[in-house]
């Protein structure tokens, strides 16, 4: 489907300062400042390259098994008994989440430049895992760095990645998790600036990754548009995802931004509940500074230090939020809310028995705040959920919050 | 005349190049970083740089990332760090202090409020790793505004296209990175400085300082002679950090056995 943006489009950003509204830019050492500007005319070639996306799109359709289904989740909306959901399923890519899109577009523009080696951050394991895959695919090494406190709560992950050959380095400094993965991912490639290439899992970062990697994964977006339309012939009512960093919520976002009919709603993670403090809910609960790169709505205290974030999902333990979420957010075209620990355990396990999906816990946390707004709508309307990861790997985790010896 | 060009000019005539020590803020606690940064002038330092603690400092390595862990454990805040320099003001007026830090808590502290108030408690130059030319319109404007040099920093992927635009607004002295990698982690080579550093001269007339992996005294005479300065910091925690006890308290003699090392490395510029 086409989905040109119009004008007045909401669609345009980034300007040639990598900002969206005030949000984002390229706060980085001077050391890697060249690099991302390479990285930045390296992709904006591909872009304008026809080979590059013919070659995108043969990957995505035969290896990462693109299309992904739009469900109809039946049990789910009977249970709810209000609005009708769907579930674009993402989790059904190779590799179990949406994080597949980016990589192999970043692997094939990381391939373009002549880069021979591969480095990544991962909070959950699933930008990790996906990574690994596609480096295993085209024969790269790659190394993976992961909070220690991520690496013990998701071991199937970590055992995933280094039976696809790369390595997974624990970080331990911090509160071990993906933050510090992302400070000691940027301290590699400082030191390593001629071979490798960074391929960052999530629409934060300096520009251009937030732009690029937001455009890797509108595939979700434009698919569930064009799904909808063949299934309803109409618009969702509400578009529903979960926001760690926030790349699989603006992959479903973007290409709806322009639709003013369609109510946009990211669910951020409210770990212990907000009014704990114990959690990573950035925009709900944060204020704007710079980290990682970028300027955006960030947790920290009174001094400009970063706090850390809390949740279940290692995905969404993050203290910061991609840019142009932070964007949305001020200029009030997306809803941020959040959805608990304890909500998204519930949800987990209620799409689980009606469904016979097992989510992951990040977007269980999307599913969560579906429970809540379904009812409150009417038979005729539509909620489309990103269903953007599968649950394998959080059933151990899972297991324990349960109290259940597994 | 600034401070830093005043010291510069009065190293000239002599004939040396300056030794810029480093010390990181509140590092294990007030006192004992406070005790140093007072001694470091009769050491032997011609300017000295004060790490600011962040709780993410992505182009760190262990070493600093441990110092500035200890000084936020130890309650450093922005507004402590300008008190510092303030204290130290009393009893120097001549030596150059230069702030290292990354740009968030400066945002949150408030960006023009953070110049005023550097500049007022005696400060003369900032070195923000985080705030490339790109972005320096967040800064530089107050920076300028009260008379704080902003010191840029050249990296080893800095090209010839690009010095130019790097350096534009830049002043007090230019900041060599001579390694492509973190703080504390491996040292440059002199041939690599050799070739470095008059590529540089010829896009810039400000003095050179280099940093990131100058650690011996030999290291620093060689820096302190191909460039203008050397700027010594890993190996000064390093001795710092070797000499806290089990609690993480300065040891008896911690910091005399600190301004030894920085009395040797001021021995080698001078030699």
């Amino acid at each position: 489907m086409n989905n040109a943006p119009v004008a007045n489009s909401l669609r345009t950003g980034p300007n040639e300062r990598g900002r969206f509204g005030e949000f984002g830019g390229r706060f980085v050492a001077e050391t890697l400042m060249p690099l991302i500007l390479e990285v930045e005319q390296a992709y904006d070639a591909a872009k304008a390259d026809p080979a590059f996306d013919a070659e995108l799109q043969y990957y995505l359709k035969h290896y990462v098994g693109r299309p992904s289904p739009l469900w109809f989740a039946e049990r789910l909306t009977k249970h709810l008994g209000g609005a009708k959901v769907y579930f674009k399923r993402d989790e059904l890519n190779h590799t179990g989440s949406h994080k597949a899109n980016n990589c192999m577009g970043q692997i094939l523009l990381a391939r373009r430049m002549g880069k021979t080696r591969i480095i990544a951050e991962t909070g959950a394991g699933q930008h990790g895992v996906a990574t690994a895959t596609m480096c295993a695919l085209f024969g790269l090494p790659c190394t993976v760095y992961m909070g220690a406190t991520d690496v013990e709560r998701q071991s199937p992950n970590v055992f995933r990645m280094k039976l696809l050959g790369a390595e997974v380095k624990p970080v331990t400094s911090g509160a071990g998790t993906l933050k510090d993965a992302m400070n000691e991912a940027m301290r590699d490639w400082v030191a390593n600036v001629t071979d490798t290439y960074y391929l960052i899992g999530t629409v934060a970062g300096p520009h251009p990754y937030p732009m690029m990697v937001r455009d890797f994964q509108s595939v979700i977006g434009e698919e569930a548009k064009q799904q909808l339309q063949e299934a309803e012939g109409r618009l969702p009512d509400v578009a529903v995802a979960c926001i760690g960093g926030g790349s699989n919520a603006m992959g479903l976002f973007h290409p709806f931004l322009d639709d003013a009919t369609v109510r946009l709603i990211g669910v951020e993670a409210g770990g212990h509940g907000i009014e704990t403090g114990e959690h990573a809910a950035s925009l709900t609960g944060g204020r704007p500074g710079v980290l990682h790169g970028n300027r955006t709505y960030l947790l920290q205290d009174d001094d400009g230090q970063i706090i850390e974030a809390h949740s279940i999902s290692a995905g969404l333990d993050y203290p910061g939020i991609g840019p142009e979420h932070s964007w949305l957010h001020d200029i009030g075209r997306v809803e941020y809310v959040s959805a608990t620990d304890r909500e998204a355990l519930a949800a987990f396990q209620l799409c689980t028995r009606t469904e016979g999906i097992i989510p992951a816990l990040e977007p269980a946390h999307a599913l969560a705040h579906v429970t809540k707004l379904a009812p409150t709508m009417a038979a005729d309307q539509i909620i489309l959920m990103n269903l953007c990861g599968r649950g394998d790997k959080d059933i151990f985790a899972v297991a324990e919050h349960l109290g259940v010896k597994l | 005349m600034s401070r830093i060009a005043a010291r510069f000019a009065d190293l000239k005539r002599q004939g040396r190049g300056a030794l810029i020590p480093f010390v990181e803020a509140w590092d294990p606690d007030h006192a004992t970083s406070m005790a140093l940064l007072r001694g470091m002038p009769e050491a032997g330092a011609d300017l000295i740089e004060i790490g600011m603690p962040f709780t993410d400092p992505m182009a760190d390595g262990p070493i600093i990332q441990a110092a500035g862990k200890r000084g936020l454990a130890a309650g450093v805040k922005v507004a402590d760090v300008l008190t510092m320099v303030r204290d130290f003001r009393v009893a120097d007026e001549a030596t150059p202090i230069v702030l290292m830090g990354y740009l968030n808590p400066i945002l949150s502290y408030g960006p023009e409020r953070f110049c005023v108030d550097a500049a007022a408690a005696g400060v003369d130059g900032l070195i923000i790793v985080d705030l490339p030319t790109e972005e320096a319109d967040v800064l530089l404007p107050y920076s300028n505004a009260n008379g704080l040099d902003f010191i840029r920093l050249i990296a080893p992927t800095t090209d010839d296209k690009r010095l130019p635009h790097v350096l534009s607004g830049s002043s007090g002295f230019v900041y060599y990175v001579a390694i492509t990698g973190i703080t504390g982690t491996r040292s440059a080579t002199a041939e690599h400085l050799e070739a470095a550093i008059p590529r540089l001269r010829k896009a810039t007339n400000l003095p050179i300082a280099i940093g990131f992996g100058v650690r011996s005294p030999e290291q620093a005479g060689t820096a302190s002679r191909i460039a203008d300065a050397a700027v010594v910091a890993s190996a000064l925690i390093d001795t710092l950090s070797a000499n806290l006890d089990a609690d993480g308290k300065a040891r008896p003699g911690a910091v005399e056995k600190v301004l030894d090392q920085v009395r040797a490395l001021a021995a080698a510029v001078r030699r």
